[in-house]
């Protein structure tokens, strides 16, 4: 076995797994304040990352002003998404929520095919190009930048969670909310902000992994990847996220590399399908009682 | 009846049962529930809780809100899984039968918070009650024509004879049940739980929400099923009036434990309990607990 | 009532058709499916084909999602089961159509209880999640497994056939699909009137009521696995002998989709409006090809345009359907009914 094409392919698999855990931060963000399993959210890293390429691409702008603008994009997006088809559903079935998503899905990937057209196209390049080597290993640098950068926003989210105001209402509406209500926490608000603050991990998110493999109306599917990793996680658990986010980027860059690409999908959802069986609420969830 | 009157502690209560059950109150006690634990992490719904429900009277639980009746309802019908005790039913030990086949055996209830099935009318709600006692399997039913449609006819009949006609809601049958007032949902409720056949029927709070007619009709309907069906009934309910009316046999539940169990007078009169509803602090609602006569019309 | 007949007995009383009004209309309707063949031209045809197959499946999806609310994202993939169950069979053996589709529907039905055994630990989101899972390991083994499936190639069959006769163009294939979605949703309906389908129902409103009144969940939801996969797979089967070919590329996620959107349109728990979805569904790509056909002269790049538009309608038209009018099309067609509801038997 080469050890160092076995490294190499871990350690871009795990920078990949580390975007893996940031989307998957925006997803439990979402989940957690307002208990919607976002089907939608590769399709909101896609339109993200299809501003982008507006902004870059066609508009010539600097990558560092469009990246953020096409951050602030997503992120506006998930709002209005939580405002115009989320909140009206609020009381009704989560399986009549989830669709709802499905249904957006659906809608944003004909929206940027009837914008961009069906061919995959690539982003600008505004990430250095200089190679990155740890030790021996070899990165390739959108791999290793695009990491840094998700990384950095992650321990933003993490550190704006503990501390500050919002992270405190988000945090009290997820564990209780009607007793968050009760104190004054403005709740539809807090939804809103969750729904935000997830499609902005998502969005970041979206135009880094689209730097590193091009862009496609296809380009969700990440979103089934995703999935995988919020629910062998858990559907609930931030710690969770970002550990399964990690092993599930290996996992799959491992097994594309050596099984070939076909194998991606299934390996993960091999995965998953375990999972289910032996932990159906996740590595780090929390399983719900319920009551009569 | 069951004289056995004396108010107390639980401990005292358990091994009471457990000496009775022993030797001449055995058949008698339909379901005897002995040192019951249960808790949900750190909340204990149940704390050693013993007590007997004799057959075919009306034994009522009766406790401050949160004291573990509900709980202890689930535990009989296998929802819960206390962490430490047992339950026996005529005589045998319920540990490891799973909800449906205790519904199968006999031990049929309704919901504090109104379970009905919203996507059925009336009579598909209290059809479904008699789920355990038809056989029709998948191919039956895609055929329909045959075996199943004789068993639905069957149910169809028992159902309009004995239950339909008896609790007067002929009228609503062919309404989707959330259009229906919740006096008469509870009613559907109750109707459904008939419709299991019960050896056991145990009612959670059946009257709570009602106006005084309805409070009224449900008392009766209580006393006839007792009168014309060969059942038991146990039954959590708040109010006094109609608990120290109707019942044969009361157990006190406090803070999930038993702290009185006995005729309604004897509980009535109990120090304890007093102390346990003066615990509310609600003097509105204690005056009217202590005084169930002023209730009666 | 609707004309205030005494109901003489439960049976009457229970029977799908209490009227005579509604056994004339449903006379009529089958009529009309009886004659259609014989006047309609060769893309009505060939519409009516399509629409019956999806009559099959979403009736099948319906019987999961809508009435035993376990939502599946399985679809397509039980579809394909089927489909390269039929083209296996057909291949391989001289088995006649109504054996090919059976042993695709018993197969699929297999693979439905497979996948829904899951249902034993979890539920909800994560049973569709499991349902997901299924899809993409049902892919996988229709695009990798060359010996059976073809690989991305898929597979050729030749014509269902039985006692001799080849059932090759669509007027052929309309009598073996139309009468065979009859039979399969009435037989649906027929459960809905007996302990199974009250079951499903009952666990779709509350799973732990019905538990605790009698109700093996494990059992029942497994059975409405098998009962709605066998349909998808029959379903699949009919696809395969239709259009005489299986690839992997026939049976998309997307696919799946399609399938619950034609469930939600129609209504969600009610067969009459998985009817109406399964058809309004299918007929909307048509009608965009027609909107397509007309424009192309003025706006040559018009059918550029047909796909993703076509994406943004089924997306619309779940998010509309869900949030604007949540009992779909069946409960639309209800309130049509209730307005013309003695015609045209007035007195
Ligand atoms: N599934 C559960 N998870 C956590 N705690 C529970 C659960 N079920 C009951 N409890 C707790 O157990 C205690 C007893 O609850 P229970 O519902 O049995 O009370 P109750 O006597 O029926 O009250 P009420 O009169 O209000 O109906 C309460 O503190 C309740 O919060
Ligand atoms: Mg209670």
């Amino acid at each position: 076995m080469d050890w160092l094409f076995f490294g190499e392919i871990s350690l871009a698999g795990l920078a990949m797994g580390g975007l893996y855990g940031l989307i998957g931060l925006g997803f439990v963000i979402i989940y957690k304040a307002t208990r919607v399993i976002n089907f939608a959210i590769g399709e909101i890293m896609m339109f993200a990352a299809y501003l982008f390429l507006a902004f870059a691409g066609g508009m010539e702008m600097s990558p560092w002003v469009a990246l953020p603008l096409a951050v602030l994009g997503g992120s506006v997006l998930g709002g209005v998404i939580e405002k115009v088809m989320i909140r009206p559903m609020l009381g009704e079935s989560s399986i009549s929520v989830v669709m709802v998503t499905i249904g957006l899905a659906s809608i944003l990937v004909g929206l940027v095919e009837l914008g961009w057209g069906a061919d995959p196209q690539l982003l600008p390049e505004f990430l250095p190009r200089k190679p990155v080597f740890l030790g021996e290993l070899y990165l390739a640098p959108k791999i290793a930048y695009g990491f840094l950068i998700g990384a950095t926003l992650l321990l933003v989210y993490l550190l704006y969670f503990r501390f500050s105001r919002g992270g405190v209402a988000l945090r009290a509406t997820a564990s209780d909310q009607a007793a968050a209500y009760s104190m004054g926490i403005n709740v539809r608000r807090v939804f809103n902000l969750a729904w935000v603050f997830g499609s902005l991990a998502a969005s970041l998110a979206g135009v880094l992994v689209a730097a590193t493999g091009g862009l496609s109306p296809q380009f969700g599917a990440v979103g089934l990847s995703v999935l995988v990793v919020v629910i062998v996680g858990g559907l609930d658990s931030i710690l969770g996220a970002l550990i399964a986010g990690l092993f599930i980027g290996w996992l799959e860059t491992v097994a594309g590399a050596y099984l070939g690409g076909q194998y991606r999908m299934p390996a993960t959802f091999a995965v998953l399908a375990v999972i289910l069986v032996l932990r159906p609420y996740g590595l780090f969830g929390t399983h719900e009682i319920e009551r009569v | 009846m069951i004289l056995e009157c004396d108010l107390t502690t639980t401990q005292a209560v358990g091994s009471d049962v457990g000496a009775a059950s022993g030797k001449t109150e055995h058949n008698k006690n339909i379901l005897e529930i002995h040192n019951l634990s249960l808790s949900f992490g750190g909340v204990t719904a149940l704390r050693d809780v013993s007590f007997r429900v004799p057959e075919q009277g009306i034994t009522t639980v009766i406790g401050p809100n949160g004291a573990g009746k509900t709980s202890m309802f689930n535990c009989i019908s296998g929802f819960y899984q206390p962490q430490q005790g047992s339950i026996h039913y005529q005589g045998k030990p319920l540990t490891g039968v799973k909800p449906p086949a205790r519904a199968a055996l006999g031990l049929a209830r309704t919901f504090q918070n109104i379970a009905l099935f919203r996507g059925m009318t009336v009579l598909d709600n209290i059809k479904l009650g008699a789920h355990v006692h038809m056989k029709s399997g998948l191919l039956a039913s895609l055929a329909y024509f045959g075996p199943a449609r004789r068993e639905e006819m069957a149910v169809r009949r028992e159902v309009e004879r004995h239950i339909i006609d008896f609790l007067e809601i002929d009228h609503i049958r062919r309404q989707p049940v959330a259009s229906l007032p919740y006096g008469l949902q509870k009613r559907v409720e109750l109707a459904r739980a008939l419709a299991m056949r019960p050896k056991v029927l145990m009612l959670d709070e059946p009257v709570a929400g009602m106006n005084r007619e309805e409070k009224e009709d449900m008392a009766r309907f209580i006393l006839d099923i007792r009168e014309e069906w060969d059942v038991t009934i146990l039954m959590v309910e708040h109010d006094m009036a109609m608990v120290m009316d109707i019942s044969d046999h009361i157990a006190v539940l406090n803070f999930g434990q038993v702290i009185a169990e006995g005729l309604p007078a004897d509980v009535q009169n109990n120090a304890e309990v007093i102390e346990a509803y003066l615990g509310t602090r609600d003097m509105d609602s204690l005056r009217h607990k202590l005084n169930p006569e002023s209730e009666v019309a | 009532m609707r004309i205030g007949d005494a109901k003489q007995s439960y049976e009457a009383d229970e029977a799908i058709w209490t009227s005579s009004t509604q056994k004339f209309w449903f006379a009529v309707f089958l009529l009309v499916l009886a004659v259609f063949p014989f006047v309609a031209d060769a893309y009505l045809l060939y519409i009516g084909c399509l629409v019956g197959i999806a009559v099959i499946s979403t009736t099948g999806l319906n019987i999961l999602t809508g009435f035993t609310g376990l939502i599946s994202l399985g679809q397509a993939g039980f579809m394909g089961v089927g489909g390269y169950t039929v083209a296996w069979f057909s291949l391989h053996t001289a088995l006649p159509f109504p054996l090919t589709l059976l042993l695709a529907g018993l197969l699929t039905a297999a693979v439905g209880i497979l996948v829904g055994l899951p249902s034993l630990r979890v539920k909800g989101l994560y049973l569709a999640i499991a349902t997901l899972a299924a899809s993409v390991f049902l892919h996988f083994i229709f695009a990798e497994w060359q010996a059976v499936t073809g690989g991305m190639g898929g597979l050729s069959l030749p014509p269902a056939h039985l006692f001799g006769l080849t059932f090759q163009s669509d007027f052929e294939m309309y009598f073996i699909i139309v009468p065979l979605a009859v039979v399969m949703v009435l037989a649906a309906k027929n459960v809905f009137r007996t302990r199974t389908g009250r079951a499903f129902i009952a666990i779709r409103d509350r799973d732990i009521s019905a538990e605790i009144l009698g109700i093996n969940l494990l059992r029942y939801k497994l059975m409405s696995f098998a009962l709605s996969s066998f349909y998808a797979g029959v379903a699949g089967g009919l696809f395969a002998y239709f259009y005489r070919v299986v690839t992997p590329e026939s049976f998309p996620l997307s696919l799946s989709i399609f399938y619950l959107a034609a469930v939600i349109v129609g209504g969600m728990g009610n067969l009459l409006g998985g009817i109406l979805g399964a058809a309004f569904m299918t007929l909307i790509p048509e009608m965009l090809n027609l909107l397509t056909a007309t424009l192309t002269p003025f706006y040559p790049n018009a059918p550029v345009f047909m796909s993703p538009m076509l994406g943004i309608i089924f997306g619309a038209l779940i998010v509309g359907f869900l949030i604007f009018e949540p009992n779909g099309l069946g409960e639309i067609w209800q309130r049509v009914r209730r307005f013309f509801r003695l015609w045209p038997f007035r007195n």
